[in-house]
């Protein structure tokens, strides 16, 4: 397949980035997009210019280190994480435009790496429940109903890539904060923390820039791990509970 | 038996030193050692916590839990990982489960038997006195993780589930659909998050540990890279952990993640740490096989796909190219099946690793021509349609076909798919005594980046286990013992062997972007993995492994001269990160070879081709190599390469002793 990409270039993150096109022949419909740009930084590196600078790491869709834009789409067509897309989504002569997450909770590093540290400092404000190793009862002390842990599960798949708020038009950060409010919500062992922690993450993802959420959607539906959009309302829910009952 | 080992001959590569011994687990007998252990090592006043200072490198299960854990007993923790989050580490990517000695299932468990079973799953290359303690804490660990709200699979009553994992007779796996990885992960990520916002941990993400620091003997520090900077950062503690996973890239493709590498631990070794069991590797023989030079890394498959599906190749080179429907039965080889009748498909991981690539060598791989021949073998399930129909195979592996499909593709449900063996975990690792110390004092080291628990090959559902047993369990009452005895002398910044190793580090840095040669960092990597696989993969030779040793020399001296790394130092810059990271591998490569060369018997994963049984079975000597091999690094006289100046090791002996089990060789005919 013979390919324009049009890739977003920037130095670093005081530098004013640009849209640079490259054209990129001979590629495999069996590559995944990001062997597709290591072979794009091969060839840069052949002609001496800086290869462009992405993230990524398992390449296996569970890590959550890459996420890019792709013509407009969080992690392109295919309902999946970039690793896991492959060159057979597209056809061949497609000009694909390639840039970061964008969000002011999300400042671009360099070209389409950016900062998600906002994430960790969320989790950081309550999305864990405090036990200290060793103080565990034994495992079968709780009995968990099956339903529950279900969707316990389903909320925790969240890798934490940030497709939901780079889909967003208000880069909100709902999707990711209502997994985790969730997942802990729908287990016995989260309760003592339920009303305090929904109350401290939502006042840490406010104040790290994400935008409110509109109930649009856009964020399930670019979520590799198609986290359902119930989540946000879990999170309305336990923060009004929490909220009127004086937290 | 033919057995042509010769008498030992060095070759001049390596020499020996002395015997090296487990000072530190306790006498008595095996069930009572932890509990003795525990008691002896010296306490901490919860006061002098917080004056006291360790360094973790690595977020995965091992180092997040670790650092998690001694946060919360109020130690001052800085932890760092290269990643842009610790949730990111590696063992995310974990698919099956994580043992556990719970007997829930009350079909015969118990701590005794998981001990037994992970002893032998080592092929009698393990130390019984750790193995027997990572069975005991593994129930604690299931506990531990229910607690932190990790969602384990559960039955209808409320309980969880159990499944039996990797050919044990016995359900003691706990799993959390084929996530088990992600969820026990996410668990300490988040114990690690609630330290960090209580204070007691300091996190660096995107930072790269680059040297130890050693003064007066013990391990002082590290010198990071901030990756997003550049910034050569100097951070001083009373001890330093490594918990930096395994370095199954050398391999180039592996099931590991990009980022995967060895440097910290190579540091450490070339500061003096001894490297255990280098050669040891596991390879996993259902992964998705290569597509094409393009290739950046292998996805593994779970293995409870051979439990229904049969694996053949035809019985002609000239079939290898037709569609696999119209190759008629009669044409068609079921190599494990005709080899292993009472196995079958269900042979140990390295027999079919091992026999996938006999046929493929042989010229009848299928799929498509990568370097020079075909690389893959079939695993059909059409007679498992047949027989249990499509919705039921569909219920048992639809995820796994559909992973397929899209990597592939191609639909699993008319076409075989194709397998081929990839590597996967690495059993090797930094040697370190019962309490996880290596033989730098204040140097720890944890998970995959010790050599400890797994000896020559790791069952199935227990790299999980280890991670979390080190992490949450054994490391923080170990390493009390030692900081006990600090805070050790404040260390000054401009110390010269803290100087040094700046120094060192940033020299190495402005040499390899000044090289400007004319290949690529991942060129050199390619190369030096096709050369590993091929010599020191999962059948070796001593013509091929002294082969591989030159070929690996020279493509490090050639590295030094001619790779180009293009940009700057003081930006983020991945290619900088690479090839640090490569040319710590092409060492790391060379000494992996001679560990494997001198270990002239057939154990675990890994065939030796000149010990093996009439019938073409591994042989293993116990007479000769029931030792762990713990090489120590010796620089050569400056030959003008960076790190090119590698002397012959020195070979230390730890004698292995089975006190509670006894030695067998293993059959599958």
């Amino acid at each position: 397949m013979d390919l324009t990409l049009k890739i977003w270039r920037q130095a670093g993150p005081r530098d004013k980035g640009k849209l640079v096109t490259y054209q990129v022949e001979d590629i495999s419909p069996d590559m995944s997009f990001l062997e597709m740009l290591d072979v794009l930084n091969e060839r840069l590196n052949a002609k001496g210019e800086e290869p462009v600078a992405f993230d990524s790491d398992c390449r296996e869709g569970i890590c959550g280190m890459c996420g890019l834009m792709i013509s407009g789409q969080a992690h392109g067509p295919e309902k999946t994480t970039t690793c896991q897309l492959h060159m057979r989504s597209f056809s061949d002569g497609e000009t694909i435009t390639i840039e970061p997450w964008r969000a002011e909770a999300f400042p671009v590093i360099r070209d389409l790496v950016v900062n998600r540290s906002a994430f960790d400092r969320i989790i950081q404000a309550g999305g864990f429940i405090s036990v200290n190793t060793g103080s565990a009862p034994d495992a079968h002390a709780t009995p968990v109903p099956k339903p529950n842990a279900e969707r316990a599960f389903v909320a925790a798949e969240c890798i934490g890539c940030g497709a939901c708020v780079a889909a967003c038009p208000n880069a909100s950060g709902m999707l990711f904060m209502g997994a985790k409010v969730t997942h802990l919500s729908e287990l016995p062992q989260g309760q003592p923390e339920r009303m305090a922690r929904v109350v401290s993450m939502v006042s840490t993802h406010d104040a790290e820039g994400f935008g409110g959420c509109t109930n649009i959607g856009e964020c399930s539906k670019a979520c590799p791990k198609g986290i359902p959009q119930d989540v946000i309302s879990t999170l309305n829910r336990d923060l009004r509970m929490a909220l009127s009952s004086g937290h | 038996m033919t057995d042509t080992v010769q008498t030992p001959d060095t070759f001049g590569l390596w020499t020996l030193g002395d015997p090296i011994a487990d000072t530190k687990a306790p006498g008595g007998p095996i069930e009572n050692k932890w509990t003795k252990r525990k008691f002896d090592a010296a306490l901490v006043n919860p006061a002098n916590r917080r004056k006291l200072s360790v360094i973790i490198v690595g977020t995965g299960l091992a180092g997040g839990a670790a650092a998690a854990t001694l946060g919360e007993a109020g130690y001052h923790v800085k932890s760092f990982c290269f990643q842009d989050s610790p949730r990111r580490a590696h063992s995310i990517a974990a698919q099956g489960g994580i043992n556990a000695a719970k007997n829930y299932k009350e079909d015969g468990d118990s701590v005794y038997r998981l001990f037994y079973d992970t002893v032998k799953g080592g092929d009698y290359r393990a130390r019984e006195t750790n193995v027997y303690r990572l069975a005991e804490v593994s129930a604690n660990i299931i506990d531990q993780c229910v607690a932190q709200g990790v969602p384990f699979a559960r039955e209808y009553g409320g309980l969880l589930d159990n499944r039996s994992f990797g050919g044990v007779q016995v359900s003691r796996t706990f799993y959390a659909r084929g996530q088990t990885g992600q969820q026990l992960l996410i668990g300490a990520y988040q114990a690690l998050e609630r330290q960090v916002a209580e204070g007691t941990v300091e996190q660096y993400v995107r930072h790269e540990m680059l040297e130890v620091i050693v003064s007066g003997g013990r391990a002082r520090g590290i010198i990071a890279r901030d990756l997003e900077t550049g910034e050569i950062e100097t951070h001083l503690a009373d001890a330093v952990v490594l918990a930096s996973g395994g370095y199954g890239n050398v391999f180039f493709l592996s099931t590991n993640a990009m980022g995967s590498n060895v440097t910290a631990t190579w540091r450490a070794h070339r500061k003096g740490a001894y490297f255990g069991n280098p050669c040891y590797t596991q390879i996993h023989p259902t992964c998705i096989p290569v597509s094409g030079d393009h290739q950046s890394k292998l996805t593994l498959m779970s293995e409870s796909l051979r439990n229904d599906g049969r694996i053949w190749v035809p019985k002609r080179r000239e079939d290898c190219d037709k569609d696999p429907r119209q190759i008629a039965e009669a044409d068609r080889d079921y190599y494990l099946e005709r080899i292993y009748p009472a196995f079958g498909n269900l042979v140990p991981r390295d027999i079919a690793s091992r026999q996938a690539k006999n046929v493929c060598d042989e010229g009848r791989g299928v799929g498509p021509v990568v370097g020079d021949f075909r690389r893959g073998v079939y695993l059909d399930f059409a007679d498992a349609i047949k027989r249990l129909g499509k919705s039921a195979v569909e219920a048992k592996y639809g995820n796994l076909f559909d992973m397929y499909a899209r990597i592939t593709g191609e639909n699993p449900y008319e076409v075989p798919m194709r397998i081929y063996p990839a590597v996967h975990y690495t059993m090797g690792g930094l040697w370190v005594d019962y309490d996880l110390q290596s033989n730098i004092p204040g140097l720890f080291v944890t998970g995959e980046a010790n050599f400890s628990d797994h000896g020559a090959n790791r069952l199935g559902a227990s790299a999980l286990m280890q991670g979390l047993a080190d992490g949450y369990f054994v490391l923080p009452n170990t390493i009390r013992d030692y900081l006990a005895k600090g805070p050790f002398d404040t260390l000054d910044a401009n110390a010269p062997e803290v100087a040094a190793a700046r120094t060192s580090v940033q020299e190495r840095t402005q040499r390899l972007l000044a090289i400007n040669g004319d290949r690529s960092v991942d060129s050199f990597h390619k190369e030096l993995g096709h050369i590993m696989w091929e010599y020191c993969g999962m059948e070796r030779t001593q013509e091929g492994l002294l082969k591989a040793i030159d070929l690996i020399r020279s493509l490090r001296e050639e590295f030094w001269r001619n790779v180009r790394v293009l940009g700057s130092a003081d930006t983020l810059n991945q290619s900088l990160e690479k090839a640090g990271r490569v040319a710590d591998f092409l060492e790391l490569g060379e000494l992996m070879c001679i560990d494997a060369l001198h270990r002239r018997e057939s154990c675990g994963g890994h065939f030796r081709g000149e010990s093996q049984t009439e019938d073409g079975e591994a042989l293993r000597h116990d007479d000769q190599f029931a030792y762990v091999a713990a090489w120590e690094f010796t620089p050569e006289a400056a030959d003008g390469i960076p790190g090119g100046g590698m002397g012959a090791p020195v070979l230390h002996k730890e004698d292995l002793t089975y006190e509670f089990i006894e030695l067998k060789q293993r059959s599958y005919k």
